[in-house]
């Protein structure tokens, strides 16, 4: 035993390194060398800029959004909400009063805003993430009187812009990306 | 539940099965030490590896040769990435300007990437910078996932070599695996990745001025190039806190399909090399038909638990399924697929968070894990482990008839069975028994966010992730002080080697073995009858010392939900 210590001594320590510059340095490098000139949107961010090239999002990660000119996103257990640099969910377990407390909270908010039925369940819980950029159609469309009537539009031209920006992929459920929705509001507005 | 739900699960599984032939292939061709089309590029890089380092690949080692020097290599790279994280401050590639990672954190984050856990204690963005991502990070989520699969090879050779002293050549086995498939396919991956959304960049922090005019940051660095090994290795261990359910990992259906099938691709695979190993490849559709079986039960239990919601919400006026800690670009599908998928295999990986399922979804991902890990399993720990379970299962069918059990040719005797059991009891004896400690212990009662048998639950599945090597939470636990990082690491260390160790000594004493060809008594290994014991044996054996645990934990969770008791 002992000698087999010894004679593994110097592979052990010499594979370590030259793994560690091929497999830590190397092919990240190599990858973010590829990445940068195959996709340079994708590779930095998928960063959405105004028109005068200020960064204002990104397609991919949500943001908060707080005014009843605008759709709301989720619940978002990140930092004070939707801080990228604090991804969280609110880890809170299916009997936590402190869930039931929130919600309740939330519903509450959304009847006095003049939401009638049942709600869906994406608008008043928290994501996995706590960035999650996107709302179930539903959840969109429970937004759009409130909206609508907020901003002096039609609620048929609200809702039909909904519509629009839904993407049904064929792998996951159908969403709405909440920034897209937003930016087409203002557009829409202007 | 909805169709598409279903068209989701049965057509991940579809390709599961297709994927397990052409990867057993290339698996096999490892194994054998044949080239593969990587080869071309590649067969230089390993030729200078084994000069430099003084290797002769075509050197045959025993099984204690070979454990010895894979534990060095191992804790050599622990040593390193405890190094890389100490001294994070002072080395370039921290482009946040991130301090040393603390001494306990380092020590627990070390252990759990070295063996394959990947749990995260730490929280990824405000604590690792992109260079220990890389440097500390990424190299144990290719080479943990190498040696994995290098065992899984020495223990087949126990089964396929007669009478043969020794079980292969470790450096061989890893240097192969990680040059000629690991590397290939992840860089494939990565593009794939990146052109879905996944930043790769050596940038840190984005600022953000949002459409409402506040300020956001976002956190960009080499994410893509981690995200391939940290799925396709079974790894699990996130750039971000929140690891694929954050956007920037995971920002599509597609990608997270392409994540669920990276966890289970190469242990699918290896069920086959295993069949093409021993001679009959009927043997490795039989594990993976038996591993299938348990998983599917698991996803229908899951999938339905989380579709039918939570009644506490349902009371306060919200309609559908649980998506507390859900990301509505999955849903609820591709969420409970994906737990089930991730704790069946030994990822750890999350695209929703595993504490805020309902008590019976939540059950599913630690019953996964409590029976270790091998409904496809981790790559290479998951075949290994099954064959443990192979081997008792013989065992039994062999005092049920009264003659001596052979498996694929091999007679199991006293010695074999009583390795195999020393390797399952680590896994009770651990979880149990640090659970049990820490649910009396004022520093263990310290740890839990929720309240009530949902806090057991918290401790619970923090030991079982952690023994059985997986790395995912309820991520409610306050797992990063002294107390839980220190016992966390030692649980990940025995969990992993204290099962490698009795696992190579049977690959040891199998290979000196005389063939024993299948006679009119043997037990058949290959049909529905075997497949039906196997699942018997894991379920009774692996399972059945738990439930008293899930009864205090998801069990009274789950009474208390329909009841409509809070905490």
């Amino acid at each position: 035993m002992g000698k087999d210590i010894t004679s593994a001594l110097r592979p052990a320590i010499v594979m370590a390194l030259l793994f560690a510059a091929l497999l830590g340095l190397g092919y990240p490098l190599a990858m973010t060398g590829i990445g940068q000139a195959l996709f340079p949107v994708q590779a930095n961010g998928s960063l959405v800029r105004d028109g005068a090239g200020h960064v204002i999002g990104s397609t991919v990660v949500g943001q908060a959004f707080v005014s009843d000119r605008y759709f709301d996103t989720r619940p978002s257990a990140a930092g004070k909400g939707y801080d990228g640099l604090a991804s969280s969910g609110s880890n809170l377990g299916p009997a936590a009063r402190p869930l039931t407390d929130r919600v309740a909270a939330d519903v509450a908010r959304y009847r006095a805003a003049g939401v009638a039925g049942a709600l869906p369940a994406d608008l008043v819980t928290a994501s996995g993430s706590g960035l999650d950029p996107d709302l179930s159609p539903a959840a969109a469309l429970a937004q759009a009187p409130r909206v609508a009537r907020v901003r002096g539009l039609p609620l048929d031209r609200v809702t039909a812009l909904v519509e629009r920006q839904t993407s049904a992929p064929l792998l996951g459920d159908p969403h709405v990306n909440v920034l897209a929705l937003n930016r087409a509001l203002d557009a829409m507005a202007r | 539940m909805t169709l598409q739900g279903w068209f989701l699960i049965l057509g991940f599984t579809a390709i599961v099965l297709t994927l397990a032939k052409p990867l057993g292939l290339w698996l096999f061709a490892l194994y054998e030490g044949r080239r593969t089309p990587a080869h071309i590029l590649l067969a230089p890089v390993e030729r200078g590896f084994y000069r430099l380092a003084g290797i002769d690949p075509a050197q045959e080692q025993g099984w204690r040769r070979y454990a010895v020097h894979m534990l060095l290599f191992n804790a050599v790279l622990m040593a390193f990435t405890y190094a890389v994280l100490r001294l994070q401050a002072v080395l370039p590639g921290n482009p946040q300007g991130l301090a040393a990672v603390g001494e306990h954190l380092s020590f627990n984050t070390a252990i759990s990437f070295t063996t394959n856990t990947n749990w995260q204690s730490y929280g990824g963005e405000g604590t690792m910078s992109n260079l220990s991502q890389m440097l500390g990070l990424t190299i144990h989520n290719f080479l943990s996932a190498a040696t994995g699969i290098a065992l899984a090879f020495a223990l087949f050779r126990g089964f396929a070599r007669r009478e043969a002293a020794t079980v292969g050549n470790f450096w061989a086995d890893v240097t192969r695996i990680t040059l000629y498939l690991l590397l290939p396919l992840c860089t494939v991956l990565t593009i794939a990745y990146i052109a879905c959304g996944v930043p790769q960049t050596l940038a840190g922090v984005v600022d953000v001025q949002t459409l409402e005019g506040a300020r956001q940051s976002l956190l960009l660095g080499p994410v893509a190039s981690q995200e391939a090994i940290k799925m396709l290795g079974t790894n699990g261990g996130g750039f971000f806190n929140v690891n694929s359910a954050h956007p920037f990992e995971n920002p599509t259906p597609l990608t997270n399909l392409i994540q669920m099938l990276s966890i289970f691709a190469i242990g699918a695979g290896l069920t086959w090399t295993f069949g093409k190993a021993v001679g009959n490849t009927r043997q490795g559709w039989a594990i993976l038909s038996a591993m299938m079986i348990l998983f599917l039960a698991g996803v229908t239990v899951s999938y339905w638990a989380e579709a039918a919601g939570n009644p506490a919400l349902h009371q306060l006026g919200v309609a559908g399924g649980n998506m507390e800690g859900k990301e509505v670009r999955f849903g609820i599908a591709a969420s409970a697929l994906f737990s089930v998928v991730t704790t069946a295999a030994s990822c750890g990986a999350v695209n929703a968070m595993h504490d805020s399922f309902t008590a019976l979804g939540g059950l599913v991902p630690l019953f996964n894990m409590q029976l270790g890990e091998i409904v496809v399993g981790g790559v290479g720990a998951g075949i290994y482990g099954f064959l443990l379970f192979a081997i008792l299962a013989v065992f039994v069918a062999g005092l049920m008839v009264g003659r001596t059990p052979e498996y694929v040719g091999k007679k199991i005797e006293a010695r074999e069975v009583k390795l195999a059991v020393l390797a399952i009891a680590v896994l009770p004896l651990m979880i149990l028994g640090l659970t049990a400690l820490s649910s009396v212990l004022q520093q263990g009662l310290a740890g839990p966010l929720n309240k009530g048998p949902h806090g057991f639950s918290e401790i619970l599945y923090a030991f079982t992730s952690a023994v059985a090597n997986n790395g995912s939470a309820f991520a409610g636990l306050t797992a990063s002080t002294p107390y839980y990082d220190g016992l966390l690491g030692v649980a990940m260390w025995v969990g992993r080697f204290f099962v490698i160790v009795p696992m190579l000594a049977i690959a040891g004493s199998l290979a000196a073995k005389k063939y024993t060809p299948e006679g009119a008594g043997s037990f058949p290994t290959t049909g529905g009858l075997w497949v039906g014991l196997l699942i018997g044996i894991i379920l009774i054996l692996g399972g059945l010392t738990f439930l008293p645990s899930l009864a205090l934990g998801p069990i009274a969770d789950h009474l208390a939900m329909i009841r409509g008791q809070l905490f």
